[in-house]
């Protein structure tokens, strides 16, 4: 009695194939385990993009900003300062505080300064840009990954596809408002600013152009509740919401929600600066383009603390300091791909396939009984193994199941016992020309072998291409595709050779054909 | 049980010309309607939105139509039942980039009055997306292709591999053409049971031709014919049972899987058919077609053994130091 080594593989195999399976066929707590695809548990998948080139805008914006406060510090006169998408131009009136501005200026990083007299303009370098693009795009996954974790879903996926592409994927949402509030959480910019009103012309606001605004360097805004209520503000912010080091939600003396913000160093002296400076005139609280509140100010804010009110609920309140305390996008979002499947269209596609499945398995396990006898038994054997061992490798990967990836296991079913077809088929032709059975079985492996491998061969190339060229639920399909291949390679070709040998003697005494192989010999 | 003992060999060759005819026919009238009617891009490839809902009761197709008349964003939407008469799918050509306003909410708003319904599902795809996915696509086949060429030349021989890819072009021509006279929509889906019956119907292909490869090697016989009828006389028991057992399981997920799934499940059904019959009546005949030599094959491993049995003589020599 030789060792079996090819029955010792199997059983290692079915036991592997038991112990890491048993974690996603019971649900239990602990242990690896198949994740069920967005497709089957009801979710939400979007493919975002990001406008990079706002991101360059809103550097300039900045930079426009701190070039006045500059000035305004140091006591220096400067005019017409402007910006557009490239640059920040103005003129510094006494041609002795160049020097001084130069110096300002070398400090900045990744600009180019040119000056035409007493103009200096102040531009971006084409690596500058590149940078600012990058930033924006890693940013953005960091601030929807930051904002989603506060959400409160389990394990929210956001990762960078492509150059400028952001994969969101979030798992179990239940309700439409839910889907309504992750998506508002995701898009909202939260770019806070703190404007100037243009007290001087702001009466004139309701028949004033855009372009009569630009002309004053002011801008138009509306308010957040009231899109009637307009306000003409200093287009140039005085700060933005990149010097916030937290915001939370409180409640004002009528009980109403607020949200309390705090500015970080730099921040708090400038506002302080401008508060003292601005008393008795109003300070609009912008977020996202919208006034929120424009508080007279009555004296000098100092410490660098601040309040947005607004007529908002306790849940929007909440979402929006989320939203702030994460930071803003630098680069404006935009959809385009998405895919939503709510809950019990994923239940219905579980149980339809679920039926596919053990209809189609019981389809082939029924035949392959009936057509080879005992060969179809240890084929059947092999069939089951070979499942066992595809949600166990699925396990340990910790793999998505999807839809396309259950009719791969369907799929799987009834291609993995094309292999026991091919080697009993050369069994029976071989005790058809009499060979004894142990020749026949010994020889029959052999001979199959070849054109086995040849076409798992192929196809496994094919899944391969899939699984490189597909995208999400396809990729699914590929997986489990290849991971049934290589299974029924060990299953269905070591594993019933296994068995056959291990029943050797019983067969080779025997001379009932019918019974082991189904045939009359 | 037995259907196919092997008694006797069936001349397949000589109804290959038949064959030959039928298949032309069909896959010039695929071709024919590819060109004619076209296939018909679903929004993975075209871009667009699809929004399915589900009623309690029979939905109001009708009610819904003059519904969605009334809001802009539904210009050109069409409205068409989807598996059951209570679940209907939305498509239309419109894409929104905007991240907060959803069509689904607006599909929510447009339909109130019709009925209790539930919004399951909501695809957007871009038309960037659509025409990148496309270009995937494409590539994903051409690439799987090409792949498998070159696996078959290594393992047999030219005209083994050119035979294996006509047979494979032959499938797929089929299935597509099916796919477009039925106007299934074109998705991913689709192209993923493209790629598996590419896999499918050469595993099928392959095994025959093992089998031819053996008779080559094996017998006295120097007819191609012959030994072709014989390999696949022999490996017919395997193609109809293999290829059964797969139609039962496609043919539960066509039953059962569920709308989702209906086009995957249509285009594989049709796949396998048609693999199955190219395996036997197509991809060998090409072989007699393209002149394969069993002779010049014979001496070609003639030469090949010889060359072995050389290189191990020399490695025997060398390795018991006589030099």
């Amino acid at each position: 009695m030789k060792l079996n080594y090819r029955i010792v593989i199997f059983a290692l195999a079915i036991v592997f194939g038991i112990v890491f399976s048993l974690p996603s066929l019971l649900q239990t707590q602990s242990g690896k385990k198949i994740t069920l695809g967005l497709d089957l548990q009801g979710g939400l998948h979007m493919l975002l993009g990001v406008k990079t080139e706002e991101a360059t805008k809103s550097r300039i914006k900045s930079m426009a900003a701190s070039i006045k406060h500059f000035a305004e510090r140091n006591d220096i006169l400067i005019n017409g300062l402007t910006f557009d998408n490239k640059s920040v131009t103005f003129e510094v009136l006494d041609s002795d505080e160049i020097k001084t501005f130069d110096e300002f200026l070398s400090k900045l990083e990744g600009v180019t300064v040119t000056h035409k007299g007493s103009v200096i303009s102040v531009s971006l370098t084409p690596k500058e840009i590149e940078k600012t693009k990058k930033q924006a795009v890693s940013q953005a996954i960091e601030t929807i990954r930051n904002r989603l974790d506060q959400f409160g879903l389990s394990e929210p996926i956001v990762a960078r596809q492509g150059k400028d592409k952001i994969l969101v994927e979030l798992a179990g949402i239940k309700s439409q408002e839910d889907e309504q509030r992750a998506r508002e959480l995701i898009s909202r910019a939260a770019k806070l600013e703190l404007m100037a009103v243009d007290e001087d012309r702001n009466a004139r606001v309701y028949n004033m152009s855009d372009a009569d605004a630009a002309s004053y360097g002011d801008i138009i805004l509306e308010d957040v509740k009231s899109p009637k209520i307009k306000y003409l503000v200093h287009e140039i912010p005085i700060l933005d919401g990149g010097m916030l080091t937290g915001a939370n939600v409180g409640f004002d003396q009528n009980n109403r929600p607020v949200i309390n913000f705090k500015l970080n160093a730099e921040g708090a002296d400038i506002f302080g600066d401008f508060t003292g400076k601005n008393v008795g005139k109003r300070l609009a609280v912008v977020l996202d383009g919208k006034v929120y509140s424009a508080p007279n100010i009555n004296e000098r804010i100092g410490g660098g603390s601040g309040q947005i009110s607004g007529n908002y609920t306790v849940l929007e309140a909440k979402d929006l300091a989320i939203a702030l305390r994460s930071g803003a996008l630098l680069a404006p979002i935009y959809l385009m791909e998405k895919r939503s499947v709510g809950p019990s269209l994923g239940a219905d596609s579980i149980k339809a396939s679920m039926i596919a499945l053990i209809g189609g398995f019981v389809l082939v396990i029924v035949f392959m009984m009936v057509y080879y006898r005992m060969a179809g038994v240890i084929a059947n054997i092999a069939l089951i193994a070979n499942l066992l061992l595809l949600l166990a490798v699925m396990s340990l990967f910790g793999a998505t199941l999807t839809l396309p990836g259950m009719a791969g296991i369907v799929l799987t079913v009834g291609m993995a016992v094309d292999a026991n077809v091919i080697i009993t088929e050369r069994i029976r032709e071989l005790i058809y020309e009499g060979k004894s059975m142990h020749k026949a079985i010994e020889e029959g492996y052999s001979n199959a072998m070849r054109a086995i491998l040849d076409a798992n061969i192929t196809t496994l190339i094919a899944s391969v291409v899939l699984y490189v060229y597909g995208t999400g639920a396809i990729k699914g399909f590929a997986v489990t595709m290849s991971i049934g291949i290589l299974a029924s390679m060990l299953t269905a070709i070591l594993g019933t050779h296994g068995i056959y040998q291990m029943l050797e003697s019983k067969m080779g005494k025997s001379k009932n054909y019918r019974f082991w192989f189904g045939i009359k010999g | 049980m037995e259907f196919f003992k092997y008694s006797r060999t069936f001349d397949f060759m000589s109804k290959s010309k038949l064959a030959m005819l039928f298949s032309t026919i069909l896959v010039l009238a695929s071709y024919a309607i590819l060109a004619t009617k076209g296939l018909n891009y679903g929004i993975d490839f075209a871009g667009g939105t699809v929004v399915q809902v589900k009623y309690d009761t029979k939905a109001p197709i009708k009610a819904m139509r003059e519904k969605l008349k009334a809001n802009k964003l539904f210009d050109g939407a069409s409205i068409s039942e989807f598996g059951s008469p209570d679940e209907v799918v939305i498509r239309m050509k419109t894409t929104t980039g905007n991240v907060t306003q959803d069509i689904g909410d607006v599909t929510r708003e447009v339909l109130k009055g019709t009925g209790a319904f539930e919004v399951r599902r909501v695809d957007i795809v871009g038309p960037k997306v659509g025409s990148e996915l496309k270009e995937k696509g494409i590539m994903s086949l051409v690439l799987a292709i090409l792949s498998i060429l070159i696996y078959v030349a290594f393992r047999f021989e030219w005209r083994f591999a050119v035979a294996s890819i006509v047979a494979l072009v032959h499938d797929v021509s089929i299935a597509m053409g099916a796919v477009a006279l039925f106007a299934i929509d074109v998705n991913l889906d689709v192209l993923a049971a493209i790629l598996t019956l590419l896999g499918y119907s050469l595993n099928d292909t392959i095994i025959v031709f093992d089998r031819i490869r053996e008779g080559i090697t094996k017998s006295k016989k120097a007819n191609l014919t012959e030994i072709i009828n014989e390999s696949i006389t022999r490996t017919l028991a395997r193609t109809t049972l293999t290829s059964l057992t797969t139609f039962f399981v496609v043919f539960t997920l066509f039953m059962f899987g569920g709308e989702i799934i209906h086009a995957f499940a249509f285009t594989l059904l049709v796949g396998i058919i048609v693999g199955t019959y190219s395996s036997i009546f197509v991809a060998s005949p090409i072989l007699i077609f393209f002149g394969f030599d069993v002779k010049g094959y014979h001496t070609k491993l003639a030469e090949k053994a010889k060359r072995e049995a050389e290189k191990n003589r020399m490695r025997e020599q060398f390795e018991s130091g006589v030099m």
